[in-house]
């Protein structure tokens, strides 16, 4: 955990602003994607990424959603959902 | 006629086959290694036995009594004398080994620990984790049972197993070889209950089957037999392999049976194990590949698979069609974008199936009336080769019957009319990289033996005329010409989604004839002017302007005929001198595009207005006026620019290249300097006076300058030469409109080669200390390291022709590796992309209904109706909202990213092109 304590990666300017949502923000996710867990692209609980969120909320079990929020130079903010799985 | 039948496959499962079952469905046991007997006769319970099916026409097979092509052949099974382990599972029967208990088998793990393999492979399968995941899953566990030193279970000690390539097992520190027998016993040990977290369905497979007891024998329709002119017959690779199985396990049989000793035995089951081993796959590594008698390697199962000539790769990949035809190239600027040329020969072998209906009927009975060959007159006349009857028995037309079978026409017909002008066919030119690559054309039968297409699509295929060969394809149904004609017809392509410009323009000389017909005005009489415009749909023509009573038009005047009428553009041209202060409309090059209303007001045209990637007019026009009107214009810009080259004449020869016998002395006495500046550096760095450069040696040091000197030496050549070669010079026509060549081509053509490099550095390899023996041994000046004073015109020195081919040789090593490497990227990019779809919903997603992008390229974007990759044009925008108040605001330095991307890309696609000299890829098996 040290390693991750001296550098947040988050901060990078390259690296995209994580969220981890909570159960009914997820749910509402899927339901106005109209799609289940499974559908969604995936991160691993091993991302550098995710590792800075479990600093904040702990351990973050395989089934959250996080959502991504990524600067595009044509569409301004993209915003895109990935679920956490084991790795 | 048989119906299709369309069922949805809901899954696909792999798995081992068990002894049992190869057993259970064999038709026949294979006991003996010969094939024919005396008479030629298929011997019984021979690897040719009749009731593995049938290859010889006429012939009905034992088993299931069809004929040829009706029987699918029939597996049959050799009983192996010992067990022998299978190469393809060699991985999978470690991994068994070692996280499983050497004494009772089971998995070297605790209760709890299984459990939480369950777990965490039931909670993954949720989550939408693919077999994949899966297997990286059970790799883990097994990982963590094989670092287990004692079985939970029994508590018996636990042996490191060693894998001696390529099948041969090793127990312990003493290297105790396990045999497969007491492999497969170990295998058999392991419970189906601790199968499943090693990655195992003890459904339908268990582990022992990995340990072969019996072999199947494949059908002899996998692997025919041929027979050779002399009457010999020729066995396939599979064959002979399988020979030498049976060979061996009958002698091993026979030594086991006889009480030989055990050496022998052991000998005679490596052999077999051997010729096992190379029948699944000839190339394992470790052991010598199986050979023919010629000494040509077998090809055997796995060899039948893999790579470029392999199944997956050459039959599955790519296959070969029907409805197709190839050849040569040749140009026509007569012919629309939208067409292709087709030779009558081909038309009349191609056909486009027609259905029978009330409507076209009687016009169907005339084409078939003529039959598959009319006579060929001053009218191509469209015949017709075969008529398929509603139950759908094919009638082929012959000029006898092609009376009897037109009278005999009905509804529900099909005729297979043969091709005729205007039918929508594919064309393709390899390598297809992009979807530029194939694209639909509407046909125009003609005479001559070569396919011939307008010149502006050459840079979409690629293609040029110097025997190159292209492909055609017909369609064959209503959907696919739709689809065609809306997707891939050309001038839906003129804008590419590389870059977002147009990648279908004026190319060579329209550029120049564009140049010639607007550059400072001309004026043509009405002779000049209607010769011009002969080759165009009717024209309404301008007033003329009058001077001392004649009639003129002037070159803006006809360029603007095929512009829309309210058309409005400024830019700058390619010949623009970029002056520090553009004076605009006054410019004294003519380099000022301004078009208003349709009319060309001032400017010069050339590859910035009309060109291939760059072009602005094409670009504005294909944008505001869609598709059809870019089309238009670029088929009369074609006749237009033509016919100006033509009025005027054009041509380039050597003596374009000449300058004045002053200018060339200029050139040598500054080159002469250059070299003796060279050598004063070197001098000064033998004496160590040379002043070191921060972070750099000091041979470093003197590399950087004399590379400056002499680069300067070049730059100095080319202007001089340049200053004698002016806008009346065809090669800087060429090369300043942007047609073809550049001014660094014509420098070092005229002035001087320059500086020769490897690696950007000057040239040092060859013999010891020097690069020729012609210098002496560490001669640092500036002939010995590979400048070139002279220039092509003049000719090179024996020394500067071998340097010149050196800094050459660079660029075809880069060229060879770079097309191996980019075409394997490809591949692996399109294997990784090919299903990926958008759907209803905006989202892109994979055949596994996952979602891949939430929108399309995270932005929703076509970059093919971007402006240079930007979503909208806000200059055009602004021109458009404020007229020519505007032109204050516009940026005329206009980024010119397709411009870029553009030569970029050429120069890429034409390494690419280059296939020859390409190295093997790494091979990573499967596809
Ligand atoms: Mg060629
Ligand atoms: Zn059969
Ligand atoms: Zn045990
Ligand atoms: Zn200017």
């Amino acid at each position: 955990m040290a390693d991750i304590l001296t550098f947040n990666v988050l901060e990078h300017s390259l690296v995209p602003e994580h969220y981890l949502l909570t159960d009914e923000e997820a749910d509402q996710v899927l339901s106005k994607l109209r799609i289940t867990r499974d559908q969604l692209p995936k991160i691993r609980r091993t991302d550098p990424g995710i590792k800075v969120l479990e600093n904040i909320y702990g351990p973050i079990d395989e089934g959250k959603l996080v959502k991504i929020v990524r600067k595009s130079e044509t569409a301004e903010e993209f915003v895109v959902y990935r679920l956490v799985i084991r790795g | 006629m048989m119906k299709g039948v369309s069922k949805r496959i809901g899954s696909i499962k792999f798995s081992c086959v068990s002894p049992e079952e190869i057993r259970k469905m064999s038709a026949t046991k294979v006991i003996t290694a010969d094939t024919y007997d005396d008479d030629g006769f298929p011997i019984d319970m021979g690897l040719m036995d009749p009731h593995l099916g049938v290859i010889e026409p006429g012939l009905r097979c034992k088993t299931c009594g069809h004929k040829v092509d009706e029987c699918p052949g029939h597996f049959g099974h050799i009983d192996l004398a010992m067990p022998v382990i299978h190469v393809g599972f060699i991985k999978d029967i470690k991994r068994l080994l070692e996280s499983t208990c050497r004494i009772c088998g089971r998995i070297l793990l605790t209760a709890e620990q299984i459990e939480a393999h369950r777990i965490a492979s039931e909670r993954m399968e949720e989550l939408g984790g693919d077999t994949i995941d899966q297997k990286l899953l059970t790799k883990e566990t097994s990982k963590d049972a094989s670092s287990k030193p004692i079985c939970p279970h029994c508590s018996a000690e636990q042996m490191k197993i060693k894998l001696d390539k390529p099948t041969t097992f090793r127990e312990g520190d003493d290297g105790h070889k396990l045999t497969p027998k007491e492999v497969r016993e170990r295998l058999e040990r392991i419970p189906d209950e601790d199968l499943l977290p090693l990655g195992i369905d003890p459904q339908t497979c268990r582990p022992e089957w990995m340990v072969l007891t019996a072999l199947a024998v494949p059908p002899v329709t996998v692997r025919p037999s041929i027979t050779l002119d002399s009457g010999d017959r020729s066995e396939d690779d599979l064959t002979h392999k399988l020979v030498d199985v049976l060979r061996i396990n009958q002698r091993l049989r026979e030594n086991r049976d006889a009480g030989a000793p055990q050496l022998i035995v052991e000998d005679l089951w490596e052999l077999l194990q051997y010729h096992v081993t190379t029948y699944f796959d000839n190339q394992t590594s470790g052991i010598p590949p199986a050979r023919h008698r010629s000494g040509r390697p077998l090809k055997t199962l796995v060899q039948r698979l893999k790579g470029k000539e392999g199944r997956f790769r050459s039959n599955l990949s790519g296959k070969r069609v029907n409805f197709s035809a190839r050849t040569v190239i040749s140009p026509d600027p007569l012919l629309s974008i939208n067409e292709v040329g087709v030779p009558i020969t081909a038309a009349r072998e191609l056909t486009v199936p027609v259905h029978v209906n009330e409507h076209n009927i009687d016009f169907l009975r005339t084409l078939v009336a003529r039959g598959p060959s009319p006579p060929e007159g001053e009218e191509h006349l469209v015949g017709v080769n075969y008529v398929i009857r509603s139950d759908g028995r094919r009638i082929r037309v012959t000029d006898r019957n092609a009376e009897t079978v037109a009278e005999g026409l009905e509804l529900d017909y099909t005729v297979e009319r043969q091709l005729m002008d205007g039918d929508v066919v594919l064309f393709n030119r390899q390598p297809s990289l992009h979807r530029m690559s194939m694209m639909a054309h509407t046909v125009r039968i003609m005479p001559g033996k070569t396919f011939r297409f307008n010149l502006c699509v050459c840079p979409p295929y690629n293609a040029d005329f110097d025997g190159d060969e292209m492909n055609l394809h017909v369609l064959q149904s209503d959907e696919a010409r739709a689809e065609a004609r809306i997707l891939m017809a050309v001038q839906e392509n003129i804008l590419s989604p590389r870059y977002g410009g147009p990648i279908i323009g004026a190319i060579h000389d329209h550029v120049t004839g564009a140049y010639y017909l607007t550059h400072d005005n001309p004026k043509f009489d009405s002779m000049q002017a209607l010769t011009i415009l002969s080759k165009l749909e009717h024209k309404t023509l301008v007033d003329p302007i009058e001077i001392d009573g004649e009639k003129y038009w002037t070159g803006k005047q006809l360029f603007s005929l095929v512009l829309p009428p309210d058309f409005q553009a400024i830019f700058k041209s390619s010949i623009c001198q970029n002056c520090d202060q553009c004076k605009k409309e006054d410019c004294e090059f003519d380099s000022y595009v301004k078009i208003k209303d349709g009319k060309l007001l001032c400017g010069t045209i050339d590859a910035k207005a009309i060109g291939n990637s760059k072009g602005k007019i094409l670009d504005k026009i294909a944008r505001d006026y869609g598709s059809e009107r870019v089309r238009q214009f670029i088929d009369e810009c074609t006749r237009l620019c033509l016919g100006a080259i033509m009025n005027r004449g054009f041509s380039t020869g050597i003596d374009d290249e000449d300058i004045p016998e002053e200018a060339s002395l200029q050139i040598r006495e500054f080159n002469k300097e250059s070299v003796e500046k060279v050598d004063k550096l070197v001098e000064s760095y033998r004496e160590g006076t040379l002043e070191q450069m921060p972070g750099r040696s000091l041979r470093e040091t003197l590399e950087v300058e004399a590379m400056k000197v002499l680069g300067k030496a070049r730059d100095e050549a080319g202007r001089v030469a340049g200053k004698h070669l002016g806008m009346e010079n065809s090669a800087v026509v060429m090369a300043k409109s942007g047609a073809r060549g550049s001014m660094l081509n014509l420098s070092q053509m005229a002035g001087a080669v320059g500086q020769q490099a490897v690696r950007g550095e000057r040239l040092s390899r060859g013999y010891w200390n020097r690069t020729l023996p012609h210098f002496k041994k560490g001669d640092l000046g500036a002939e010995a390291k590979g400048f070139v004073a002279n220039s092509y015109k003049s000719g090179l020195n024996p020394t500067e022709f071998f340097f010149h081919s050196m800094g050459g040789r660079e660029g075809l090593v880069d060229t060879a590796v770079r097309t191996s490497r980019s075409g394997y990227m490809q591949r692996r990019l399109i294997s990784a992309l090919e299903d990926l779809k958008l759907t209803a919903d905006g989202t892109i997603r994979n055949t596994a209904d996952t979602i891949v992008q939430f929108r399309y390229g995270e932005d929703g974007v076509d970059p093919a109706r971007t402006v240079q990759g930007k979503a909208i044009d806000l200059d055009d925008v602004f021109a458009e909202v404020l007229g020519d108040d505007a032109e204050l605001l516009l940026q005329l330095e206009e980024a010119s990213i397709g411009e870029d991307y553009a030569t970029l890309e050429k120069d890429e696609m034409e390494f690419i092109e280059e296939e020859e000299v390409s190295f093997e890829e790494p091979d990573f098996g499967g596809e």
